[in-house]
């Protein structure tokens, strides 16, 4: 096979990938505002197509053409990077997803670890967005991400280690392949529960949503942000939510491998995990209220720490003496 | 094709770090940072030392420069810019760069300048080299990481002890 269709092959991988991932993430804001209604006993948005099923193309169509404001104080040119510095790491990720068996855009040895790099530069986005508004709701919202997606990202990255040290890879594939027998969440209980915590931090979701708090902040980082920027914000939370969701399912819920002896595609596993996942993500979000600074800093450095820590050495111990 | 992204990445690395330090707002300067730092993590992956380069993202892009973006931004950038941007030291600068080349240009001009392979680590020959690098630091430099461990604890220790005003007992 020559070079140029390989990189036919990859583009075009890569073209579905972008297409499909850009419109699930545009459902997802129909899904969570629908399960949300649901959980409050109301019925959510019901006028656009049969059971609002066509809200987020109307949505996107308002965001696109709505008046794009920039502020007179503002720095232009951050401004206008920041949104697309959220949005190019969240989708950059993909890249290395494990998909099903056979269907992944690229495999790197170090998927992981490339995974928790590359979503920590989203981080800037966030920062330069808050900066580049001039405006004190806007830094106030940055600092608290910066600080937060900071701290969080050390428990998210010790988290994984337990599991990583059953599969003895970093390859997402390879990790997959590991949980044939045993999904990893039976092994790695302490480090999943830690995991999902701080993936809900890392994606500045309820509990965690302080640099976005609109009781006290207006809207946070993207207070001055409008139109498709302001979009661009939420279709990166809306794929990171899927990142992480994915990665949780790859490191400990055997990734696409199925159930049993029940005749599914590989990919069919993964979308239904996926989608258990995120359903768990958008029931916190109408369950628990907000954590206040201080509190999301103590459970961080006091509690999950320590606690991660434990694992990996209990990880090591039983590693070492049974394995 | 590795020949023209290696030329890319280091454009990209010397195009950033002159527009950085020509930066009157230092928040630009600390985002042109990021840019080359971005740009010299590429050249990790094309040298093959791909676990060299997410670290080089994660610690230094997405760990300290965020950190100085943080502190930066708590501080009136305003002031900052309308500040005299020159010290007309430029001889003295001049000077010190030519030292600096010729140091480089000395060294590596010497031809036996003893690269990865020279030392037989090998860590680009196993698929993955994270296996590898893990080895070699634990047998091999297990000294220098150690030492290197400590002198990191020793500086967080530090920066608790200022940090805190005062210790009750």
């Amino acid at each position: 096979m020559g070079i140029a269709v390989e990189a036919v092959i990859a583009l075009v991988k890569i073209a579905v990938v972008l297409g499909v991932v850009s419109l699930v993430v545009a459902y997802l804001t129909y899904l969570e505002r629908k399960i949300i209604a649901h959980i409050q006993q109301r019925l959510g948005p019901m006028r656009v197509g049969w059971h609002g099923l066509l809200q987020p193309i109307a949505d996107g169509a308002k965001l696109f053409l709505k008046e794009d404001i920039i502020p007179d104080k503002a720095d232009k040119v951050v401004f206008v990077i920041a949104p697309i510095m959220v949005l190019v790491p969240a989708f950059v990720v993909y890249s290395v997803l494990p998909f099903s068996s056979t269907f992944y855009i690229t495999q790197v040895n170090i998927g992981i670890f490339f995974i928790l790099a590359v979503s920590s530069l989203g981080v800037f986005g966030i920062v330069m967005a808050g900066w580049a508004s001039n405006s004190k709701y806007s830094l106030l919202g940055a600092l608290r991400s910066a600080a937060q997606m900071l701290s969080y990202e050390i428990f998210l990255g010790f988290s994984i280690i337990g599991p990583l040290m059953l599969a003895g890879s970093l390859n997402m594939q390879k990790i997959v392949e590991a949980q044939s027998d045993v999904w990893f969440v039976f092994y790695q209980p302490l480090a999943f529960v830690v995991f999902f915590i701080a993936a809900l931090a890392e994606t500045n979701r309820v509990p965690f949503d302080l640099p976005e708090a609109e009781t006290e902040l207006v809207a946070g980082f993207h207070t001055e942000y409008s139109g498709m920027k302001f979009a661009f914000f939420f279709l990166a939370e809306y794929a990171s939510i899927m990142v992480v969701s994915t990665v949780a399912v790859t490191l400990f819920f055997g990734g696409w491998q199925g159930i049993g002896w029940i005749p599914l595609p590989g990919f069919v596993w993964y979308v239904l995990k996926l989608g258990a996942m995120i359903f768990v993500f958008i029931w916190i979000r109408a369950t628990l209220p907000r954590y206040r600074y201080d509190q999301l800093m103590r459970l961080g450095w006091k509690f999950m720490f320590p606690l991660v820590m434990a694992n990996i050495f209990l990880t090591g111990l039983v590693k070492f003496l049974f394995l | 094709m590795e020949l023209a992204f290696f030329y890319l990445f280091a454009a990209g690395i010397v195009g950033a770090s002159l527009l950085m330090v020509t930066r009157a707002n230092v928040i630009h300067a600390a985002l042109l940072l990021v840019l080359a730092f971005l740009f010299m993590a590429g050249l990790f992956v094309l040298a093959g030392a791909e676990f060299l380069a997410g670290v080089q993202i994660l610690i230094y892009a997405g760990g300290i420069m965020v950190l100085y973006l943080f502190s930066i931004m708590l501080m009136n950038v305003g002031v900052a810019v309308r500040l005299r941007q020159w010290h007309r030291q430029s001889v003295l600068a001049l000077a010190a760069a030519v030292l600096l080349g010729a140091e480089v240009w000395a060294v590596l001009g010497r031809g036996g300048y003893p690269g990865a392979k020279a030392w037989g680590w090998g860590l680009g020959q196993t698929p993955g080299n994270v296996e590898a690098l893990g080895e070699v630091l634990y047998t091999k430099f297990l000294f220098p990481f150690e030492v290197a461990s400590i002198l990191l604890l020793a500086a967080m220790i530090g920066a608790i002890v200022l940090a805190k005003r005062e210790i009750t007992r």
